[in-house]
């Protein structure tokens, strides 16, 4: 093999080996390839994908976020209350999102002005956030109503276009937004520098602080998306949302390619990695594995293909 | 014929793409003190590191008391019993002295217990034969850098050090612990320890060397005893060329004051004024911790001013942050590119327009690639920047051009005021004539240009003149005409000048 070659392939590593990995699975399982269980995956990654592209953001400032699992609950709780008040959609889907952004933003100016560890500001953040979404849905689901506009919300989870789920395409414009920012504008370049070498940055005449609240905002605002779509799916929302679900973000992420010391990396490797996940999740389930082992064989799984790409660096 | 502990024939170090010394030779005699003299980059280092088997050699032999060895690592020649005092002190603040003595080799008890007792009167004892007097239970942050020196070189003999490298020990020592340190010096040479001594400072060197080994350009030049040597001589062996070929002087009409520093004052600086003109190179010359950099990091907006004003174009400007500086056509390009100066995971581009995106920024914050590329290709071509793409990650370039990215970062936010510290550190000496060129050429175009160097030959080739800081102050300012080494050295110790 040339080196041309060579490049080329570890270039599409991620691609490669996510589509062998399929391959693999259609062979040990007929139901896999067909269309109606590859949207299903689709559909079923979209929350995580949605939540893992602004996680990339943060991950690639070498920062982390937690608290996204519970921003996306309480940003489902309020839209639902909102709706089942009688609030028109579109103003409880644009509520729900700055709710998102805001959360976000304090967690930014924690970790930018207080100078805390991103580690620490946003488990704090997680815990305080589902706090207070136990204490305003009353630790009880929050149906979203009969009003008009719960059931134009309900297509956001379930509705399709053209035959494909409604979820999938706001993946699709995501992750296509994600990429436009990181790709072609000035706050991506920054967010990569950032990642890369923050006093540099600094000394390079960037306001580090406001790349990082902008940062923390659009993850807080793609968890809110993702606790819509998954208060829409269910036409109602659960205290308990989004638990854990930060960690398969950054899985998601890491699995991508993406450098937990930030600088390096970007969101098309994250789609990849969330796709990993997914599938892996759909083939388990497909081939009857218990919970149990699924959770055993999730972690060795993301353990491996992590090694792996470690070895190739 | 001498006893010798320690030779060192022939060796090559290479580095990817780089050969650091060549065929470089060292003798280190029984009972002696060897200088070990060079410029920056001259190899001296790498040598040193060659030497303990922190680098192992590409060629070449060494031989220690006469037989031929291989240290793995500096683990093994400490063992063996070559010691080395750096600049930077390997000790550890928090810990007492006696602690730092004995780490990874405490006594114990045969209950695992360590024997305090016995810690601190063998600690005592070694801290006698260095004429320290302290007690060995003080923490060894609380002292001043000549006595953790003597801590450290007490650890040397603690270890029972035969050879002793010291590398530019007395950088950071006042003019009496620097005493000290030679009595501790002229000690352990009677008791027949061999040292080898890096320092600049040449007078130095006559004080308590007996031999001296000079590198030039990682190349051996010449070993000679000290008596059959000249300052002059010294330098002219170190230096390889006249000072004015290096350095090819521009001498233009300057235009009117730019920019004032008026009695600037906080943590680091104190009562700092000076003015710069349009085309002059203002040389800022000092001692480590003298206040340079921070007095370039207080203009360019880093450190917070407490008195004091900033002029520029006769208007008083304020700047809270490099932001800020950037805006008033104020650049800095720092002494640490690897820290704080690059970022070394993106690419020659990016970092090249990185402090101007919105120059290239269109609608929707659409940043103009085709711009983007032009640009730095301009840069890339009129510094000649090696690089085989502009897309190539920074940290795989050389130093050399690594630090000319470092300066077109700078430029491409046309600056009126360029504040270079240390341009050329680490940059070999090819790399170093190009960017002397680069910044007469910035000179001649009328740029202000403010140029901190500890390195006093490229002070004095570069200037057109020079302010000295000691200790946050302006310690005394030279024209160029009357500027010497020694002048500039007795400034930056805080001597007045006769």
């Amino acid at each position: 093999m040339n080196k041309k070659n060579k490049e080329l392939l570890m270039k599409y590593k991620s691609v490669i080996g996510l589509i062998v990995f399929s391959l693999i699975i259609a062979v040990l399982n007929d139901r896999f390839l067909t269309v109606s269980n590859i949207l299903n995956v689709f559909k079923q990654t979209s929350i995580n994908s949605v939540i893992a592209a602004g996680m990339t953001f943060i991950i690639l400032t070498g920062g982390i976020d937690l608290s996204v699992g519970s921003t996306l609950a309480l940003s489902g709780a309020i839209a639902a209350s909102l709706l089942a008040s009688g609030t028109p959609m579109i103003v409880a889907v644009i509520s729900a999102i700055l709710l998102g952004a805001f959360i976000g933003f304090l967690n930014g100016i924690i970790i930018a002005k207080g100078k805390v560890q991103p580690f620490i500001a946003t488990l704090a953040m997680m815990t305080i956030i589902r706090g207070v979404t136990l204490i305003f849905t009353n630790g009880r689901p929050i149906s979203t109503g009969d009003f008009s506009g719960a059931e134009i919300f309900s297509f956001i989870g379930s509705g399709k276009v053209f035959g494909i789920p409604f979820p999938i395409i706001i993946t699709i414009v995501v992750f296509a937004i994600a990429y436009y920012i990181l790709k072609n504008t000035s706050l991506g370049r920054y967010v990569y520098a950032l990642g890369g070498n923050e006093e540099a940055t600094k000394l390079s005449g960037i306001n580090v602080m406001q790349v990082k609240y902008k940062a923390y905002a659009i993850s807080g605002a793609l968890a809110a998306v993702a606790g819509l779509i998954v208060t829409a799916r269910l036409s109602s929302a659960q205290p308990q949302a989004g638990s854990g679900y930060e960690l398969d973000a950054i899985a998601a992420v890491v699995l991508g390619g993406t450098s937990l010391a930030g600088g390096k990396g970007g969101v098309i490797g994250t789609i990849i990695g969330a796709l990993i996940i997914g599938i892996l999740n759909n083939a388990l389930n497909l081939m009857d594995v218990t919970s149990y082992y699924q959770l055993l064989i999730k972690g060795i799984v993301i353990l491996v293909a992590v090694l792996i790409d470690r070895d190739s660096e | 014929m001498e006893n010798i502990i320690l030779r060192m024939e022939n060796v090559r170090k290479e580095f990817p793409g780089v050969v650091a010394i060549n065929n470089v030779h060292l003798n280190v005699y029984d009972g002696k003190i060897m200088a070990l003299l060079g410029e920056n980059g001259a190899g001296k280092s790498t040598l040193v590191k060659v030497m303990t088997g922190v680098y192992k050699r590409t060629s070449g032999d060494i031989y220690y008391k006469g037989e031929p060895v291989e240290f793995k690592g500096p683990k093994e020649s400490q063992e063996a019993g070559i010691a080395i005092i750096h600049q930077e002190l390997n000790l550890i603040n928090e810990l007492s002295i006696a602690e730092n003595i004995f780490i990874g080799r405490e006594f114990k008890n045969k209950f695992g217990r360590i024997d305090w007792k016995k810690t601190y009167i063998e600690a005592e004892k070694l801290l006698n034969e260095v004429g320290l007097n302290e007690n060995p239970k003080e923490i060894v942050g609380a002292l001043s850098i000549g006595k953790q020196q003597l801590v450290e070189i007490a650890k040397a003999l603690s270890l029972n050090a035969k050879l002793i490298v010291l590398d530019e020990p007395t950088d950071a020592l006042t003019d009496k612990e620097t005493e000290s340190l030679f009595k501790v010096m002229r000690k352990l040479r009677e008791d027949g320890k061999s040292m080898v001594y890096i320092s600049h400072r040449l007078e130095e060197i006559f004080e308590i060397c007996d031999d001296v080994t000079i590198l030039r350009d990682g190349e051996f030049i010449k070993e000679e005893k000290i008596e059959n040597l000249t300052k002059d001589k010294m330098i002219e062996l170190m230096v390889g060329r006249k000072l004015e070929e290096q350095f090819p002087k521009i001498n233009h009409k300057f235009g009117k004051t730019i920019f004032q520093a008026v009695n600037l004052e906080n943590k680091y600086l104190k009562d700092v004024s000076f003015g710069i003109k349009e085309g002059e190179i203002l040389g800022i010359a000092g001692l480590m911790g003298a206040g340079r950099t921070e007095l370039a990091k207080t203009i360019y907006g880093v450190y917070k001013l407490k008195y004091g004003k900033l002029i520029l174009d006769d208007k008083e400007i304020s700047i809270n942050n490099p932001k800020d500086a950037i805006n008033k056509k104020i650049a800095y390009v720092s002494e640490d590119r690897k820290k704080d100066g690059l970022i070394l995971s993106l690419s020659v581009k990016e970092n090249i327009h990185i402090s101007a995106l919105k120059n290239i920024e269109g609608k929707l914050g659409y940043l103009d690639r085709k711009k983007e590329k032009e640009d730095a290709q301009e840069y890339i071509d009129s510094m000649s920047i090696k690089t085989p793409s502009m897309n190539q990650k920074v940290k795989n370039l050389s130093g050399g051009n690594q630090q000319k990215v470092a300066i077109a970062k700078s430029l491409i936010t046309n600056p009126k005021l360029l504040i270079l510290d240390e341009p050329t550190r680490g940059v070999d000496v090819g790399a170093k004539k190009e960017i002397y060129d680069l910044i007469n050429e910035y000179k001649k175009q009328g740029m202000s240009i403010l140029m901190i160097s500890s390195e006093i030959p490229e002070i004095l080739g570069m200037s057109d003149r020079i302010i000295v800081m000691h200790e946050g102050r302006i310690a005394g300012e030279l024209s160029i005409k009357e500027a010497t080494q020694e002048k500039i050295m007795s400034l930056a110790v805080g001597e007045q000048v006769i």
